[in-house]
């Protein structure tokens, strides 16, 4: 079918062979806002990893406009020029769930180059599907002495009530803040009133839709931003600036897996995953899986896969000392994954075989607190 | 008037809710609730955004004058897609057909693969920021020659409870939005075209019905003037005064230009002046309150901004909506009475003095909390002044309608602009097939004539009466009762009479057709287990609560035609006196007697008969 654009500005859709080609219109250039920096204002840099806060669909170039320097974002979210200057630089424009952790590695490069640059804080722009699993690769990745907040928006940023702009505000305002670590920052309700500042590897997109899709699991979030005032709130546990100096360590290990474990589960799932150089379980209640297939994991610790344990209930701590199916999986070499999210285990048990080769070091690693990821005590409900 | 010779031009655009199981986008009932009955709210910004063509809409940019946080109340018959929490549910088949078949009762034709569009909607009505709306049929007829142009499915917006505050129920309903051609030329030519298509709507039985469930917008413009949309006529009687009225002030508008050119009237942002010092010491309380205060001197425009245009409107009154665009209560003039706000006699020589204002000028004052909105106050009063002695003295506008017909400003006619590909519902295909399987009705002015005939012919109904039958919202029920085996004439009188009757007074009468109480009264009745006098008891009694079958045996305890005839025998028998001494006069009294031992649940006819045969038989033994 093809598509007209009547006068009305309705849509339609009719037989291609009804219609004749006249010409073709010549695009027509995206307008731009001169920004003037303002002296008495932070700087901050904008990195975006596709999806941007300010994305629309364009019919004359086809395509969503690719353009993004701090005149169109401020153009698109004029709030956004009182908080600070912006610096932007886009690193690719994907969908996220075509993330890959080679893009995590240029994003925190990117990130690491930016902080180094002296700016106060990054943002980073990035479609809401995968961004607890990057703002957790980057809380491993990066030792940072500033905000990184990752932010995004629930509803697309080309209708009146998207969330972007008071997002994007109040990210900006996390990120001038006196944070000092990797965050999300999205609606902590459905309403416009404030944003949640969520740790990056203790975040879940809990919601399909909603706004306040974005909790923190385990721990309360680390701060929150009041809007339209700005004001940002950060909590007694959240990190704050310059605690630590930057460091970039950008190895990955790759080969790794998270399989989730149901009943009936066929033994072929956990065979595939010979040869990975680690799995994440994502196991029922203290962390089992069925009996039959605990021979099959010990084959693949044998083979040199890391085998660590979580729970796909995700609040609360995985414990195999209990019943017998979990003393099995401990006896078999198995690691307890603790109170960690399941896919945040992922991205640390990447990071830990990318960074440490001995094995016996690499499994105490995995139960070492590195980034907020583990809480040694079990403090905070449902 | 002389419509024609001033060139008067108008259409309409007619919107009718969709009476359907579930909201247009989502899965929810199609149901009105009580506002007391919310069961949550929250809040939200909106914010005017780019079309894809890369542009804002006029209308959406006057609405963002001022930031607006807008409230909403959630039921538990609303979900997360009110909530603008949740991608749309494929757009709902059974209203597409409703719509599907109103386009082919106008010969439309259908649109091959329908797109749901974004209409940009930023007065807090719609949670997204805009309506969704789809463009169904196209070309359609009137029978009088006249248009349709179009016919689209839209969602109905939410209702607004109180100013920034908005009710979820309605959000969604499906909505039909018909467009004529701008081929009307009369006030009753307009209101007469808005019943026909009411009409054709009704006859598919597939519309909400009450107030509110149909909309009429009026666009409208003479010579010289500008086409004005009017949004939101209820009342279908009043189109044609708003039409009436709407030329009264385009007219006006123009002789006020011809005045001020005349003048040599001028405008100048150079004329607007800070004022609020001179206010400082006011005994005005609105002004006494305000942050800023600013003024303009428009300079020849004295006893013209005071001059009405239309019942109840001056050019004041329009300068006063522009403003109120930027958040200010409204705004004051010179060409009013001042004093009525505190200001006084020196206030305003003052006044005169520091705008540089002779007698032959008019000075607007807004009064504000920021200088920010009395700053954009002013320049909207500006912006009105310097339309009113242009070349084209009436603005393009989209208006609201007044209770009484005459109309305040709503904000600029909207462009193409607004509209916006709704990217989350997938189009729909409208194939030959499919459009020849759509269903028509007949329609009800059709219906009304076959049936009234057929009342006549086959019940001897006199002709004003079968009309008014037929054209019964009860005659589905008339007819069931008929076919229940139920005299004519007692369902006809009953519905008619009794059922109006109930209705008038406030009760929901719908809740007799519910397990058919109306048809099982009318057969106690048939059969004479209750009288005829006792039905509108019974009614009452139902929609009260009480079964039928309590309802008769309270009002209607039955008494067989045996015990009648016992009782009426018992006391012809107590009362051989006065029978004796009154003859056949006795028959009236007698009457009341025995209504009273059997509380009207005989009929009176039957009583009267038997009485009558046994007076008769007792004088006539008397004589013997």
């Amino acid at each position: 079918m093809a598509v007209i654009k009547l006068e009305s500005g309705y849509n339609i859709g009719v037989d291609p062979h009804s219609c004749t080609f006249v010409e073709r219109p010549s695009p027509v250039p995206v307008k731009r806002l001169e920004v003037t920096p303002d002296r008495n204002l932070p700087d901050l840099s904008i990195v975006s990893t596709g999806g941007t806060i300010a994305s629309r669909i364009d019919y004359r170039t086809g395509s969503v406009t690719s353009q993004f320097d701090a005149g169109e974002i401020v153009s698109a979210i004029p709030e956004l020029a009182g908080v600070a200057n912006y610096r932007t630089r886009s690193i690719s424009t994907i969908l996220s769930e075509n993330m890959t952790p080679a893009i995590w590695q240029d994003l925190a490069r990117a990130v690491s180059e930016e902080i180094r640059s002296g700016v106060s804080g990054v943002i980073i722009t990035h479609g809401t599907d995968t961004m607890a699993y990057s703002a957790s690769a980057l809380s491993f990745m990066l030792d940072t002495p500033v905000p990184v907040v990752f932010v995004g928006s629930q509803r697309s940023a080309d209708r009146p009530s998207s969330d972007n702009a008071m997002n994007a505000v109040c990210a900006a305002s996390t990120a001038t803040s006196d944070l000092g670590e990797v965050a999300v920052v999205m609606h902590a309700t459905t309403n416009d009133d404030r944003c949640a500042i969520h740790r990056g590897t203790r975040v879940r997109k809990m919601h399909t839709s909603r706004r306040d899709a974005f909790r923190s699991i385990g721990i309360p979030s680390i701060g929150t931003v009041s809007y339209p005032s700005r004001e940002v709130t950060l909590e007694p546990h959240a990190v704050r600036r310059g605690t630590h100096t930057l460091a970039l360590h950008e190895k990955l290990e790759e080969r790794c897996g998270l399989a989730q474990f149901y009943p009936g589960m066929a033994p072929g799932i956990l065979t595939a995953c010979r040869g990975y150089r680690g799995l994440v379980l994502s196991g029922t209640g203290l962390g089992h899986v069925s009996t039959g297939l605990i021979p099959l994991i010990r084959d693949l610790i044998e083979g040199g896969t890391m085998v660590v344990m979580t729970s796909q209930c995700m609040h609360g701590r995985v414990c195999d000392r209990v019943y017998d199916t979990g003393r099995d999986l401990l006896q078999a070499g198995v690691i307890e994954g603790g109170d960690m999210l399941p896919e945040v285990a992922l991205v640390k048990l990447m990071w830990v075989l990318g960074n440490e080769k001995d094995p016996d070091n690499a499994a105490a690693l995995m139960q070492t607190d590195l980034a907020g990821e583990w809480n040694r005590r079990s403090f905070h409900g449902l | 008037m002389d419509y024609k010779a001033i060139g008067l031009v108008a259409g309409i655009e007619i919107h009718q809710q969709l009476d359907t199981t579930e909201k247009l986008f989502c899965r929810c009932a199609t149901m009105l609730r009580d506002t007391a009955d919310h069961s949550g709210e929250f809040f939200r910004y909106l914010r005017a955004t780019e079309s894809e063509m890369g542009e804002i809409d006029r209308a959406a940019k006057e609405e963002m004058k001022r930031e607006r946080k807008f409230r909403y109340y959630t039921y538990d018959t609303t979900c997360l897609v009110e909530n603008d929490e949740e991608p749309p549910a494929p757009l709902n088949e059974e209203a597409l057909l409703v719509c599907l078949t109103i386009s082919k009762m106008f010969s439309m034709t259908p649109i091959p693969q329908i797109h749901t569009m974004r209409k940009l909607v930023i007065d807090g009505s719609n949670t997204s920021g805009f309506q969704r709306t789809a463009l169904v049929a196209m070309n359609g007829a009137l029978p009088d020659g006249g248009r349709i142009e179009t016919i689209c499915l839209e969602e109905e917006a939410a209702q607004r409870v109180k100013d920034d505050t908005f009710s979820l129920d309605r959000l969604g309903i499906p909505l039909i939005e018909i467009t004529t051609s701008p081929c009307m030329h009369t006030p009753e030519e307009v209101q007469e075209v808005a019943e026909h298509i009411g009409m054709v709507l009704r006859s598919t039985g597939k519309v909400k019905r009450g107030i509110g469930t149909i909309r009429q917008d009026v666009n409208i413009s003479i010579a010289g003037g500008a086409r004005v949309e009017i949004k939101g006529v209820q009342e279908l009687d009043l189109i044609s005064e708003v039409v009436r009225r709407e030329v009264q002030r385009q007219q006006e508008l123009i002789k006020i230009r011809d005045e001020l050119k005349k003048r040599g009237a001028s405008v100048s942002p150079n004329m607007i002046y800070n004022v609020t010092e001179l206010f400082k010491q006011t005994k005005s309380g609105i002004l006494k309150k305000a942050k800023r205060i600013e003024a303009i001197t428009l300079m020849g425009f004295a006893g013209l901004v005071g001059r009405e245009i239309q019942p109840e409107r001056r050019l004041g009154s329009e300068m006063s909506d522009y403003a109120k665009k930027c958040g200010v209560g409204g705004i004051f003039h010179t060409d009013e009475k001042l004093a009525a706000y505190g200001i006084t006699e020196d206030e305003i020589t003052q006044l005169r003095q520091l705008t540089n204002a002779g007698e032959a000028d008019c000075i607007v004052l807004v009064a504000g909390t920021s200088q920010k909105q009395t700053g954009c106050a002013i320049f909207q009063v500006f912006n009105r002044a310097e339309i009113s002695i242009s070349q084209n003295p009436v603005p393009e506008e989209t208006r609201k309608m007044l209770e009484s017909g005459s109309t305040a400003y709503m904000r600029p006619l909207p462009g193409a602009a607004r509209m916006y590909p709704e990217t989350d519902v997938l189009p729909v295909m409208i194939d030959q097939k499919r459009w020849d399987m759509v269903e028509v009705y007949e329609l009800l002015t059709e219906r009304t004539k076959r049936k009234a005939a057929m009342f006549v012919a086959d019940y001897k109904f006199n002709s004003n009466y079968a009309d008014q039958v037929a054209a019964s919202p009860y005659l589905p029920r008339i007819e069931l009762a008929i076919d229940s085996g139920i005299n004519p004439d007692l369902a006809a009188s009953t519905y008619i009479q009794y059922i109006s009757e109930i209705k008038r007074e406030g009760t929901d009468v719908t809740k007799f057709f519910i397990n058919n109480a109306d048809i099982r009264i009318l057969q106690a009745v048939e059969s004479g287990k209750a009288a005829k006098e006792v039905r509108y008891d019974l009614f009452k009694a139902v929609a009260s609560g009480t079964s039928v079958e309590n309802a008769i045996a309270k009002h209607a305890p039955s008494v067989s035609k045996n015990d009648l005839e016992a009782l009426v025998q018992m006391i012809i028998t107590e009362r051989a006196d006065f029978v004796a001494q009154k003859g056949k006069a006795a028959l009236g009294p007698l009457m009341g007697v025995v209504m009273a031992k059997v509380r009207g649940s005989v009929d009176g006819k039957m009583v009267s008969e038997l009485l009558k045969r046994e007076i008769d038989r007792m004088i006539a033994g008397k004589s013997r």
